[in-house]
């Protein structure tokens, strides 16, 4: 039972993670018609937008110590941040604080990127077959890996969550179950900022009139033009949206994984098994396939199971996406005449 | 158009011609060439391939390696300060480069994959006249790379590898390795677990799902039940799962009290990160601290878990905090050139490079079967590990091995591992039958 209720809210977390990648996959698939296989690389840039906030945080002051040297015979460095020579206590709660503070820094961020791509590369696909557009996606993720790896290395950066959530909570207490049902905080943090985030695009997208007319475009984006709207304009803001959610779904990773160049990569598959589950172009087949293909994947890896099915912890999200393609060929919730033209 | 024309007999006769045409010289050539060895030097230097991870999950390691071998290229031709030549036993090495050639070096990037490493030592032998392949970060590497050069005949001195596989079922004659194995950690670790964490223990396993993974579970199980553990479960994770959350949640309701995580690298970084967040080092279990192994430690990768190794136990080849006059003046020398101590992967890969030249100078030629059998049975001081044989039987390095702590006060970025103990080299020789494997033989002539 406590093993059922842990391996639950593991694929919750996941789920989340899965959830918030493929909903920005779906919106831009959506609204551009583009298969956009540069939006993993997207989720590690929003990680690496904490990982830099964090370095410049920690700019160290290097003072020579000359009465202490290292075993190569130099001066000892004495680092200290500036911040905190600086600002003392608040240098030190900024420092501390570093990843969800960044959030602030990414979005503006990840909406300039997410919006030079699309002006700058990804207009000039729209025409293009689909073979094209993923082409040219997975280059552009390949050259975006290889400059973050120039500059940051190849190694994971470990980012630290606040000292206050680094602890785990102990969910068993709180019902009254078994003191062996721990969890870690900030992965509570964490499943709870995903739900947040997929509230709010769905209240932009429903209840804006902004958002309605994106997906009045969603559905004919001609019409939506003859009306007089600049529809290229929205899905543009929209492509900046999309490349938001993904770099704030990196952001608050970095304490769960520590990010490196090649992150993105490794959300990217299972995020399109995701979307093309849960139904090409549907939102909330998007966000519904991302929990349950996590809660799967989290369930497939218990002792109990793998001890009958070896490996099928690896495998078991493509097996349940044949399974659902076999019965469901739209997917859970995807609707007529998506990418059957 | 019709001169263009072709019979079919004419088509016959012109390829038989023009097979012969190519063939012929080859065969001469062939023939003149299977009187030598490959790549023997015949102008006044000689070539070395430096074969390291320069792209992939072990570029940084792959770096250090690189840095490691120029600076011992420098050395061998009596530039900077000369580093462990002076320290080491065997005085054969002049700093006239090797045999009075000087060295020069080639590199390759193996991606951390065989097949790239493969073709990237093949295009060393092959186009750029390498006498020696070293290098590597991998055991898949190390392995594939291996079975290449004693095919063609080309020494390979290993870099960082830990698999028992490398000199134990895929050991090769042309192939040494200086860097300790998943079973000498278990040897080197097991009384040190024994000491400090008590002989009642249960013991839950994270594997890596690879060859070295499996070679290092089966090592550290066999020394641990060996102490009275019991091994509760060994679950074995795909390579790169990245969240181990849900292979880390069954573990706090497995009644286990000890962690192993048999991982490396970027496994490692995450699944030991993940454990503490998970609570498994604040933790008590059966009356006891709940506590985490990671048998194979490296300074680099150490970096990438930050604070979450304090206090963790687990092996490694060298750390350039020790003491004596040979690592003392290896890490002087290469701080000094590059500003940062040597990793353990910058050690053996140094190392290995003296070891190769030294051979080549005490054979008195290049010639594989001489270097080969200078190699083996060598005995030998100085270069950071104690007195070291290079065993003949499976051309595994047999030195001390260090237990290593996270230390939990460094006193500077680098100062990461903290050495418990120097396990001598007596309590981790093993007999190299248990392996199996065949060396193969010395006199190949493949170019």
């Amino acid at each position: 039972m406590d093993a059922i209720l842990l391996q639950f809210l593991n694929g919750l977390d996941k789920g989340g993670a899965y959830a918030l990648i493929a909903l920005g996959l779906t919106l831009v698939f959506g609204t551009l018609g583009v298969v956009n296989f540069a939006h993993g690389a997207l989720f590690m840039l929003g990680a690496f937008c904490a990982v830099t906030f964090n370095k410049l945080l920690n700019l160290e002051q290097v003072v020579l110590d000359e009465t202490q040297k290292t075993a190569w015979g130099s001066a000892l460095e004495i680092r200290t941040p500036y911040v905190e020579t600086l600002f003392g206590d608040f240098g030190h709660f900024l420092i501390d604080y570093s990843v969800p503070i960044s959030i602030l820094i990414t979005i503006p961020v990840m909406l300039l990127i997410g919006i030079a791509m699309e002006r700058g590369l990804i207009k000039y696909f729209y025409k293009r077959p689909h073979a094209d557009q993923i082409l040219v996606t997975f280059g552009l993720a390949i050259v975006i890996q290889e400059i973050v790896k120039h500059y940051f290395g190849a190694n994971p950066i470990p980012q630290s969550a606040p000292e206050i959530v680094a602890g785990s909570a102990n969910i068993g207490a709180w019902f009254g179950l078994s003191d062996n049902i721990v969890y870690p905080w900030w992965r509570l943090v964490y499943f709870g900022f995903s739900a947040f985030i997929i509230a709010a695009v769905f209240s932009f997208l429903q209840f804006t009139t902004y958002g309605m007319v994106v997906r009045a475009g969603m559905r004919d984006s001609e019409t939506v033009g003859l009306l007089g709207i600049n529809i290229q304009r929205r899905f543009t803001v929209v492509f900046g949206l999309a490349a938001v959610v993904a770099g704030l779904a990196g952001v608050m990773y970095t304490p769960i994984l520590p990010p490196d160049y090649h992150m993105g990569m490794d959300f990217l598959v299972l995020s399109f098994v995701v979307v093309v589950v849960g139904g090409m172009g549907s939102l909330p087949g998007a966000v519904l396939a991302g929990f349950l293909l996590g809660i799967l994947q989290s369930f497939a890896s218990m002792n109990e199971i793998t001890s009958i099915f070896p490996g099928i912890d690896q495998i078991i999200i493509y097996l349940v996406a044949v399974v659902i393609l076999l019965t469901m060929p739209r997917g859970l919730l995807g609707r007529e005449g998506v990418m059957e033209e | 158009m019709s001169k263009l024309f072709m019979t079919r007999r004419g088509l016959l006769k012109a390829g038989a011609a023009s097979g012969v045409a190519l063939a012929a010289p080859m065969s001469f050539v062939r023939g003149a060439y299977a009187e030598e060895f490959c790549n023997l030097p015949t102008g006044s230097s000689v070539t070395l391939g430096f074969n390291v991870p320069q792209s992939g999950p072990y570029a940084d390691e792959g770096a250090d390696e690189l840095r490691a071998y120029q600076l011992a290229v420098k050395h061998l031709n009596g530039e900077g300060d000369g580093g462990m030549l002076s320290t080491f036993s065997s005085k054969a090495l002049k700093g006239n480069g090797i045999l009075g050639k000087k060295v020069e070096y080639v590199t390759g990037d193996t991606q951390t994959k065989s097949d790239a490493a493969r073709a990237s030592a093949k295009r060393m032998i092959e186009k750029d006249g390498a006498i020696m392949i070293t290098g590597g970060s991998s055991s898949g590497v190390a392995v594939a790379v291996q079975g290449l050069c004693q095919e063609t005949g080309i020494i390979f001195m290993a870099g960082l590898t830990h698999s028992n596989d490398t000199t134990g079922k895929d050991k090769k004659r042309f192939g040494f390795r200086h860097f300790f194995n998943a079973y000498q950690s278990g040897l080197a670790l097991g009384p040190i677990l024994a000491e400090q964490l008590g002989k009642e223990r249960r013991a839950y396993h994270l594997t890596a799902d690879y060859n070295w993974g499996w070679t290092q579970e089966e090592s550290i199980k066999n020394t641990t039940e060996g102490l009275g553990w019991q091994t509760v479960n060994a679950v074995r994770t795909p390579l790169g799962a990245g969240d181990f959350s849900q292979y880390l949640t069954p573990v706090l309701n497995s009644g286990a009290d000890v962690l192993v995580l048999n991982h490396y690298g970027k496994d490692m970084v995450n699944s030991l990160t993940q454990a503490v967040q998970f609570g498994m080092r604040a933790k008590q279990v059966n009356g006891k601290d709940f506590e985490v192994v990671v048998p194979l430690f490296s300074r680099l990768m150490a970096q990438g878990a930050g604070e979450n190794i304090k206090g963790i136990l687990g092996t490694t080849n060298w750390n350039w905090s020790l003491k004596d006059d040979a690592s003392a003046t290896f890490v002087k020398s290469f701080g000094q050139e590059y500003g940062a101590p040597p990793s353990q992967a910058a050690q053996t890969c140094y190392v290995q490079t003296l070891l190769y030249a030294d051979a080549v100078e005490r054979a008195g030629t290049f010639a594989p079967p001489e270097v080969i059998a200078a190699l083996e049975g060598f005995e030998f001081d100085g270069l950071g590990n104690g007195k070291t044989l290079y065993r003949a039987a499976d051309h595994q390095c047999m030195k001390d091995v260090l237990v290593v702590r996270g230390n939990a006060n460094p006193t500077s970025q680098f100062d990461l591992l903290e050495v418990v103990k120097i396990v001598p080299r007596e309590e981790v020789t093993y007999d190299p039958s248990i392996f199996g494997g065949d060396l193969g033989p010395a006199d190949v002539k493949a170019c």
